[in-house]
């Protein structure tokens, strides 16, 4: 199962170290393999030096692509994080 | 005591990242080595060794980091989030697999494998736009360090048991470091490494304790038990601050703790009279870095610059540049509208590495200032060559200290005019009509000052001196220091004859030693008719609220009062109720 979905990040600071860890932490519970993009770089979304390396700033658009049996459930998730902007304001 | 009077005193200037002074003994928390270690790996045996040994240190890396979440995970106030970004990028695969690709494919050891993948991601990190993310290299740099100190197998001092008070010296603190810190034993912070909005500075500005950062090889500079001084204000630090300096930070330190927020708001404002008289305030100041702080606390010019520091901060003299460079930033400074700049006021010994001749002299009596000066004029010249210099780019003053007599100050203009001679045969440009003064600070000076005011063009008092050598204590012996009192008749009578002589003749008199920064004594200066009061900045903006807040009438009439008194003591009190009447929430009665 392959899953994809493109998100724009609207927290303050974007994907700051919290926000970061907070994406390894649901990504890791995952089999699936997760991937993202952002302007033709493509890292792994289980590492945390592959997110703060994407730099994404406030209002920077990614897409997320989820590979395996729980592909569905870990984009939810994500998706859940980045919409509730990581906990922030 | 004696072999730690005796080193060498240095500053180091870097940013202020928090504001105060402090002084205190120094924590050097250093645990590791500049080199990071290089060599190649002769056998794979050797490489897979090494890997391994790699991954131990990794292993014991988390292992700190899960003790330290641990400890701290009671704790209120502190969000451990930091921590896991942390424990997340030890644990990284591409962290991980690139270090060990290093050590396989170019089979060098660990430490050097780590160096590059670390300076990869510095460079990825450096060419983020976005400031914030920017900074996340401070994490992965932290991790780093923390690999490496497990790969040296040093253990680390525990700074969590730190049980006295200490100014925390270290190339950068992490956020595990801080944790661990019981911020109550933390007087100050000094790093080599960060900004305003790095986490040491953030910390020490949630506790309210002095920080500078950026402070180039402060940890090869200073050691554990060394005395040093954080000027967060300044942003400077100064390491083996000599028995003057340290005084001198004292009273910073005094001025800095009663300053309110509230009277920054009005210091840029000028310290005129209700009754419209205007008096000039300068700064007093010994490293350029004070400048910026000096202006923001509300100073007109800078009133005495101590030169003193360009010598005694070098293993050799100074050059003609070095003074050049130093003076020009003052006079240059758009903040600053005149430069009074004092020449060398010390004396020769403190060019002497023995140390026992410093011990046999009487320093304050000795061959010093203006006297060493003209004794030594080849050395003098290269420093009023430089002052001339850069009394062509803006307002200088030059200023001659330790004055005795009339001969001595003649003697001094002949050797500046021949230095101007020289000069403009040179085709350098200068202030032909630098005003030149003296400090009037030796008795005799005032009994002399009718004479010695048609020699200048401005006197200013030092009255730490004056005071000194009149009352004839020595401030350093602590069994008549309770003898120094700048409110004692004589003293008026002293500073009054002063600014008469000055007046008479058509010249300024400024003021220029810690009495001018007192503002308790505010009036009674203003009273005496000084021109200028020159202080150190953080008196700045409380004297000006008194003087904005007075009248030159009412301030000539508390000082003719205060005059009749026969002794310090009745002056002093006369003059404390009347500031607490007229000024209440100036000088509460509590601070008595």
């Amino acid at each position: 199962m392959k899953e994809t979905k493109t998100f724009v990040l609207k927290n303050e600071l974007g994907l700051h170290a919290r926000a970061a860890a907070m994406i390894v932490n649901v990504a890791t519970k995952y089999k699936s393999k997760i991937l993202f993009e952002r302007d033709g770089n493509e890292i792994n979304g289980k590492s945390i030096l592959g997110i703060l390396t994407l730099a994404c700033p406030k209002g920077c658009s990614i897409m997320v692509t989820a590979e395996g049996e729980d592909a569905r459930d870990a984009i939810e998730e994500l998706e859940i994080l980045i919409d509730d902007k990581f906990g922030e304001d | 005591m004696v072999t730690n009077e005796m080193k060498k005193t240095s500053v180091l200037a870097g940013i202020g990242v928090s504001p105060g002074i402090i002084s205190g003994k120094a924590y050097l928390f250093n645990c590791l080595d500049f080199q990071t270690p290089y060599y190649k790996l002769k056998t794979n045996t050797l490489v897979s060794n090494e890997v391994k040994r790699f991954k131990k240190a990794l292993k014991g890396s988390g292992q700190e980091l899960l003790d330290i979440k641990e400890k701290i995970s009671n704790r209120e106030g502190i969000d451990p989030i930091f921590l896991d970004v942390h424990i997340m990028i030890l644990k990284d695969k591409m962290f991980v697999r690139e270090t060990v690709e290093n050590i396989r494919e170019q089979r060098v050891n660990a430490e050097w494998a780590l160096k590059l993948t670390l300076s990869k991601y510095r460079e990825i990190f450096r060419k983020m736009e976005d400031e914030y993310l920017k900074e996340r290299i401070n994490d992965v740099e932290y991790v780093g360090d923390r690999i490496l100190r497990n790969l040296s197998g040093k253990t680390c001092e525990n700074i969590s048991e730190i049980d006295e008070e200490v100014i925390i010296i270290a190339r950068d603190l992490s956020p595990a470091d801080t944790v661990q810190i019981n911020v109550e034993k933390v007087l100050g912070f000094a790093t080599e490494i960060g900004g305003k909005t790095s986490h040491t500075a953030i910390i020490a500005r949630s506790i309210e304790i002095p920080a500078v950062v950026g402070l180039e090889n402060i940890t090869n500079e200073v050691q554990t038990g060394d005395r040093v001084i954080v000027d967060g204000t300044a942003g400077v630090v100064i390491i083996h601050p000599d028995p003057e300096i340290l005084r001198r930070y004292e009273d910073k330190k005094k001025h800095y703790e009663v300053m309110a927020e509230d009277l920054i708001k009005d210091a840029g404002l000028p310290a005129i009279t209700m009754d419209n008289h205007r008096i000039d305030i300068g700064a007093n100041i010994e490293f350029i870095e004070e400048i910026p702080s000096a202006v923001s606390h509300g100073t007109d010019g800078v009133g005495l610059y101590r030169t003193e520091f360009i010598y005694i901060n070098k293993e050799q003299l100074p050059t003609e540049e070095e003074h050049f460079s130093s003076y020009k930033r003052v006079v240059d400074d758009d903040g600053v509208k005149w430069a009074t700049i004092r020449t060398f006021d010390l004396g020769g010994d403190k060019f002497v590495s023995d140390p026992r001749l410093a011990e046999e002299m009487n320093p304050a009596m000795g061959l010093r200032g203006i006297r060493f000066c003209l004794h030594e004029v080849e050395l003098f010249k290269v420093q009023l060559r430089a002052i001339l210099r850069a009394s062509a780019y803006g307002n200088t003053k030059i200023l001659f200290p330790m004055i005795s007599g009339v001969a001595e100050i003649q003697e001094a203009k002949k050797i500046l005019r021949e230095v101007k001679h020289d000069l403009s045969a040179e085709g350098i440009p200068i202030d032909e009509n630098i005003e030149i003064g003296i400090m009037i600070e030796v008795p005799s000076a005032v009994m002399m000052a009718d004479k010695l005011a048609e020699e200048v063009d401005f006197f200013s008092i030092g009255t730490n001196d004056l005071i000194q050598y009149s009352l004839a204590i020595d401030r350093v012996n602590e069994r008549v220091t309770y003898l120094y009192e700048p409110l004692h008749p004589a003293i008026l009578r002293l500073i009054k004859q002063v600014v008469e002589a000055g007046h008479n003749a058509g010249i300024k008199v400024a003021m220029c030693g810690e009495m001018a920064g007192e503002s308790a004594y505010s009036m009674i200066l203003l009273g005496l008719g000084l021109d200028e009061l020159s202080m150190t900045p953080l008196a700045i903006p409380r004297v000006k609220k008194i003087i904005r807040g007075s009248t030159l009438k009412e301030s000539r009439e508390l000082l003719d009062r205060a005059m009749t008194f026969p002794t310090f003591r009745e002056i002093e009190e006369y003059v404390r109720r009347y500031m607490i009447k007229r000024f209440p929430d100036d000088f509460p009665l509590s601070d008595q």
